[in-house]
């Protein structure tokens, strides 16, 4: 086992592994913040759940442990990759062979996890740790709970810094598309699951989730910065 | 139609392994577009022959596309500015009057370089020994027909047979894997009843070795399939993670 993690293919399995549950991850946390379209009531009750709900509370450290591998094994294979080419070339053409998303695919990761800091501490640490004014509690058919949605939409309607923000999570967004847009069909192709026939579709397949991620997760700043 | 062109080149200097290696220039005058590109080579190294300078130093064989000894990094591209071809099948037609061609070695940990333009690729042989032969039962020669094996099957482990190990794929990886290599010559075994014995043996001990002459990591870029003189798919990549993954649940 300990030969498989040290190994090239091992490592990359890793990395594909821990990708594909993160690109479920996104599919579970879009929907649910799509309910802030519908109004407060709606997104109120959803995010009740989210907070209550054992099996979220269960895969929470799952999730954080699933950005965590991501992260460590693809700055390790970045390292490995940056000293497999001791002196680089005086003249090196890429652009008609690769996707500039592919080739960038740890620069594209590590602008994803900025925003993603910053996206914590805007949400999950005020919701979890520190508390905020905006979330006091209110009444949803009888149910008390957190008001999440005057948290989000406070954010994105700030006077000063809201258009700032709406700016910052719809870059998030695109750099977010363009790193899936290389992530789904490599994951399969680093499993095996590939061929000249099934390569196609699993880009196809790619590319419409990441745009319905990056398209989805942008309409709601936009949605609050011209709506609202 | 045939034309003169003037060309500077700026060629990669190295004396040996050891030494720091610069570009020099030098140029050429009247080469013909309908010669090779290592025809024009062997023109400026007689020119450099009759100043009584050192010439450039170039692997080069059969010159006719199938032995992959061939190898420079021309204008930023493996093999040159034309696909599907080694640098002996480049012609001179495919660059203009007056133009600076850059031609530099492959560069790749695994393939340090060993004089001027040339690289020692023992590496690929390494890997092979680790893995890329059958068994052979000795005796009388078996029936050519007593396997069967489906044409499209044969057909791909022929595509995949075809690698002439020049190295491009990892000269033009950004990564300098050499997954590519070691997929083709994992699957050309791998699709054959012949390749079944060694199967899981073969695909751990040839990506360790490939792990440990320090090649770097496949990121599916796919740049290598469309640098390939002999145009060998990515599809072979994800064969060779398949025997691999299948072999390391065998071996758990």
């Amino acid at each position: 086992m300990s030969g498989f993690l040290k190994s090239s293919v091992g490592q990359k399995f890793l990395m594909s592994v821990t990708g594909l549950f993160l690109i479920v991850f996104l599919a579970v946390h879009l929907t649910a913040n799509l309910f802030l379209l519908f109004g407060d009531n709606a997104f109120n009750t959803v995010s009740h759940f989210m907070e209550t709900n054992p099996l979220i509370q269960i895969m929470q450290p799952v999730l954080a442990l699933g950005f965590i591998i991501h992260m460590i094994y693809a700055a390790i294979l970045t390292l490995q990759n940056m000293k497999a080419r001791p002196q680089s070339y005086n003249k090196f053409e890429q652009g008609h062979s690769s996707t500039w998303a592919s080739r960038n695919m740890f620069i594209l990761g590590a602008l994803v996890l900025i925003f993603l800091v910053i996206h914590i501490m805007n949400f999950f640490w005020k919701m979890k740790v520190s508390g905020s004014p905006l979330l006091a509690e209110v009444d949803v058919d009888g149910v008390m709970m957190h008001n999440s949605y005057a948290l989000v939409a406070g954010l994105f309607t700030n006077a000063d810094f809201g258009l700032v923000y709406s700016i910052f999570y719809v870059l998030g967004a695109i750099f977010l598309g363009l790193h899936l847009h290389h992530a789904f069909w490599s994951a399969l192709q680093t499993f095996g699951w590939s061929n000249n026939v099934w390569r196609k579709r699993l880009e196809v397949v790619g590319d419409v989730y990441a745009v319905i991620i990056a398209a989805g997760f942008s309409i709601i700043p936009l949605y609050f910065l011209i709506f609202m | 139609m045939s034309k003169n062109i003037n060309l500077t080149l700026k060629v990669w200097r190295q004396k040996d392994a050891t030494a720091k290696g610069a570009f020099e220039d030098y140029k050429v005058a009247d080469v013909s577009t309908d010669s090779s590109f290592l025809e024009m080579m062997d023109v400026l190294n007689e020119q450099l022959v009759n100043e009584g300078k050192e010439p450039v130093a170039f692997d080069h064989d059969c010159r006719e596309g199938i032995c992959g000894m061939c190898s420079m990094y021309i204008n930023g591209r493996a093999h040159g500015p034309d696909t599907l071809i080694p640098t002996c099948q480049l012609h001179m037609r495919k660059f203009g009057d007056g133009e600076t061609i850059t031609i530099e070695p492959w560069r790749a940990g695994g393939f340090p370089v060993i004089k001027d333009l040339m690289v020692d690729r023992s590496a690929f042989d390494k890997i092979l020994q680790a893995g890329g032969f059958i068994s052979i039962n000795t005796g009388g020669v078996p029936d050519a027909n007593a396997i069967p094996i489906p044409k499209v099957d044969a057909d791909e482990a022929m595509d995949a047979a075809s690698c002439i190990g020049c190295g491009a794929c990892v000269a033009t990886c950004k990564n300098s894997s050499a997954m590519l290599f070691v997929s083709a010559k994992v699957s050309q075994l791998a699709l054959l009843p012949q390749g079944k014995v060694e199967a899981s043996r073969r695909a751990i001990n040839m990506v360790a070795t490939m792990d440990r002459l320090g090649f770097g990591n496949c990121t599916n870029t796919g740049a290598c399939e469309v640098e390939c003189p002999k145009g060998i798919s990515i599809a072979h990549i994800a064969r060779l993670n398949r025997e691999f993954l299948v072999a390391s649940v065998k071996n758990l």
